[in-house]
């Protein structure tokens, strides 16, 4: 993918070259490794893969009415999870990254894709996705500034369970 | 009232900054109006017939004399020097231009105001009764757990862009006077045997196209459990709530389809993961912000008034206006004052005058403690008054027109703004209650008739509330012109009902009579000191019916 921006340990970065490719329709797979849909992927997968015995070649990409928690059980195996926002207006896809990294368990890249916005940049990231495949008409560049939103939060995120009421509490 | 620390301000400061950047990409054509739309929803401003409309947060209805000054200030130099309080206990600006916003939310943000999530598809401005700290008939005053649910909700990232507006009521007096039923999520504070703070938590109000009345989906709610709970909702909400028709992407929705008992199930299956972590309520947080609305210290007032009582002997406009506008106290010795928005043609219900607001500001420091509140009626509440200051209080009320005696009565008309305004709109509202306004002008007729709710909405939103008014009057749009629906027997508060379509609609100049032969036929049925909706309850529809569309033999 091209205008990926991703969060590494020195901060949020471009990503020169990603080799993933978003596969959600039947068209035959361009070369390379690809993202799926949740129900191509089981059905894609050899056993070794499905009973956790091996990595999977491929990735899966949730849509809006998928249930995360079907992730459950392949976390060992998977490369990458996508998370797809059909519509920026479409705020199912901020839940499904919430209960991903705080109660499913996982750790590994969380990438939100389709109508990935620099506005929505900072609420996704605070509720737990670390790459960001920015809509392909829109600078990366200039979405990179909107990952910092703003320095209050007073809920709790994935990335702060503590809501301010406790952060406040501790600083005195 | 709340006083805002560092944090608050830093987020609100922040915030104007932010939609600024957003205002001037959009302004660069950067981004697309379908980009900026819901940004600029939840910065509160609104796209209407002819002009941008912004509409400021008043959270819980509470306001500072300063706050309101600078309201008065926005409506003077930004708009056309006058602003409009909502049923939400918001205000509306009508007339405000796109590159003037940053600058009126930056002004706002200096006395701690915002505009914040007024509007979009989001967890939508707190509201709670108007009288909450100071009612006599209150349980508890909500007020610091409506703080707290506030700032919660507030930029909370995983529920910005939920299927569709999302509205929380909380109350707790004998009296339901924050419209808690017709909430997504409504929320009845009270205290156990033991002293200690619960909630009854209601789920799945709203008006709209589809009215229906929220049920109870859970008793005695510990308060520490209030944020776990109510984030269990929303996101149940969030993951399946319906997105593929905006008129049934409401929560109320989502629960009929599922039934009270099975939403409550997965609602409690989620909060099982959830309510006993980092999301509880503490103690020190409670007290933290409930410390903000200590009541102040009322001077002790005489137990004999005796110039009180001669001025209400003597004066029975200031007896009528003493009977209707104020509203009983905790404290002995003081009242709640309500100044009415509702002087009929003069001005549009909920409109206020920067003059006026000026006025109310400086009222609430000279007769109060500075403080002021927005009803749920779109009237302005003075919470603490001394009966000894009334009288010189109603003498500066009159003169700039807010102390109209008809708080409750038929021409405390809840309006939506209407065709004359929203974009959305099928029919006029301003004019039809002017007119009944009009109709009802008799102070004597208007007296007997006694407690009678009317809500006008221009259209099937219902902005005005008109399923729950006592009578309704919705706007429809039948070929081209404008028609008006009317419904009997809705009511607010904790015997909520939805009004009764009556049979077709009637044009605008028709309205006022047709109000006038419903009030007419209670004249004749009521018993005792019966209340007009206690009449349609007991009686039905019927007679009305009878009255207002006589037999087609008969008319002739």
């Amino acid at each position: 993918m091209n205008n990926l921006i991703r969060l590494t340990e020195h901060g949020p970065e471009r990503v020169g070259t990603d080799p993933w490719t978003l596969a959600l329709t039947e068209e035959p797979a361009a070369a390379g490794p690809r993202i799926l849909s949740l129900e191509a992927w089981l059905q894609r997968q050899p056993e070794a893969v499905l009973s956790g015995q091996a990595p999977s070649a491929d990735a899966v990409c949730l849509q809006p009415d998928d249930e995360a928690e079907q992730l459950q059980p392949y976390l060992a195996v998977l490369p990458l999870i996508a998370v797809l926002f059909p519509s920026f207006r479409d705020g199912r896809g901020y839940s499904q990254a919430y209960l991903l990294r705080t109660r499913i368990g996982w750790t590994g890249e969380l990438r939100a894709v389709g109508d990935v916005l620099r506005d929505q940049l900072s609420h996704m990231r605070q509720c737990g996705f670390d790459a960001f495949a920015i809509r392909e008409d829109k600078s990366a560049e200039d979405a990179i500034k909107g990952l910092g939103g703003m320095s209050v939060l007073y809920g709790r995120s994935a990335i702060e369970p503590r809501p301010l009421f406790r952060r406040r509490a501790s600083e005195c | 009232m709340y006083h805002y620390d560092e944090y608050d301000r830093a987020l609100v400061a922040e915030r104007v900054a932010q939609f600024r950047d957003q205002i001037s990409r959009r302004l660069s054509g950067e981004l697309s109006e379908e980009e900026f739309l819901p940004l600029r929803l939840q910065n509160g401003l609104y796209l209407q017939r002819h002009a941008y409309m912004l509409r400021v947060a008043i959270p819980y209805g509470t306001l500072s004399a300063d706050q309101l000054r600078a309201l008065a200030s926005v409506a003077r130099d930004f708009d056309r020097g006058y602003g409009h309080f909502t049923t939400r206990q918001n205000i509306q600006f009508n007339w405000i231009e796109l590159e003037q916003v940053g600058d009126i939310l930056a002004r706002l943000a200096a006395v701690d105001m915002h505009a914040i999530q007024t509007s979009g598809n989001c967890v939508r401005n707190i509201s709670t009764d108007a009288f909450a700290g100071v009612a006599a008939d209150e349980l508890l005053d909500p007020r610091p757990l409506a703080e707290i649910l506030r700032q919660w909700s507030t930029v909370n990232p995983e529920f910005l862009y939920l299927p569709r507006k999302f509205k929380i009521a909380l109350c707790s007096a004998s009296e339901d006077r924050a419209a808690v039923m017709m909430h997504d999520i409504g929320l009845y504070l009270y205290r156990d045997g033991a002293g200690e703070m619960l909630f009854d938590v209601m789920v799945g109000g709203g008006l709209g196209r589809t009215p229906i009345l929220s049920q109870p989906i859970r008793k005695a709610l510990p308060w520490q459990h209030l944020l776990s709970y109510v984030e269990a909702v929303l996101r149940v909400y969030n993951r399946h709530g319906r997105r593929d028709n905006k008129y049934k992407a409401r929560i109320k929705i989502l629960v009929k389809a599922l039934g009270i008992e099975a939403f409550a199930r997965e609602v409690e299956a989620e909060w099982e993961h959830i309510k006993d972590g980092p999301a509880e309520l503490t103690r020190a947080e409670y007290e933290r912000v409930a410390a903000s609305f200590q009541p102040p210290a009322y001077p002790p007032q005489p137990a004999v008034d005796l110039a009180f009582g001669s001025a209400l002997a003597r004066d029975a406009g200031f007896a009528r206006w003493v009977q209707r506008n104020t509203h009983a106290h905790k404290q002995p010795g003081y009242v709640s004052v309500t100044l009415s928005t509702k002087p009929g043609a003069a001005m549009p219900p909920g409109d206020v005058t920067a003059a006026q607001m000026e006025q109310i500001a400086q009222m609430a420091e000279r007769f109060g403690f500075g403080e002021i509140r927005i009803a749920h009626e779109q009237n302005l509440v003075l919470p603490d008054v001394a009966k000894t200051d009334l009288y010189a209080l109603w003498q500066q009320a009159c003169a700039f027109g807010l102390a109209t005696p008809n708080i409750g009565l038929l021409t405390d008309v809840i309006a939506c703004p209407g065709g004359d305004y929203c974009a959305l709109a099928n029919a006029k509202s301003i004019p039809v209650a002017q007119a009944i306004q009009q109709r009802f002008a008799d102070p004597e007729l208007l007296q007997d008739l006694g407690e009678i709710s009317l809500n006008i909405s221009g259209c099937m939103n219902a902005c005005g509330h008109h399923h729950i008014g006592n009578i309704g009057i919705l706007g429809v749009d039948k070929n081209g012109s404008e028609w008006y629906q009317l419904t009997i027997g809705g009511a607010q508060g904790k015997h909520s009902a939805l009004g009764k379509v009556i049979g077709p609609a009637f044009s605008a100049e028709d309205v006022p009579e047709v109000i006038a032969q419903l009030a007419e036929v209670y004249r004749a049925q009521r018993q005792g000191e019966e209340r007009f909706v206690d009449t349609v309850e007991r009686i039905g529809l019927a007679p009305f019916k009878a009255r207002v569309y006589p037999p087609q033999e008969t008319r002739a």
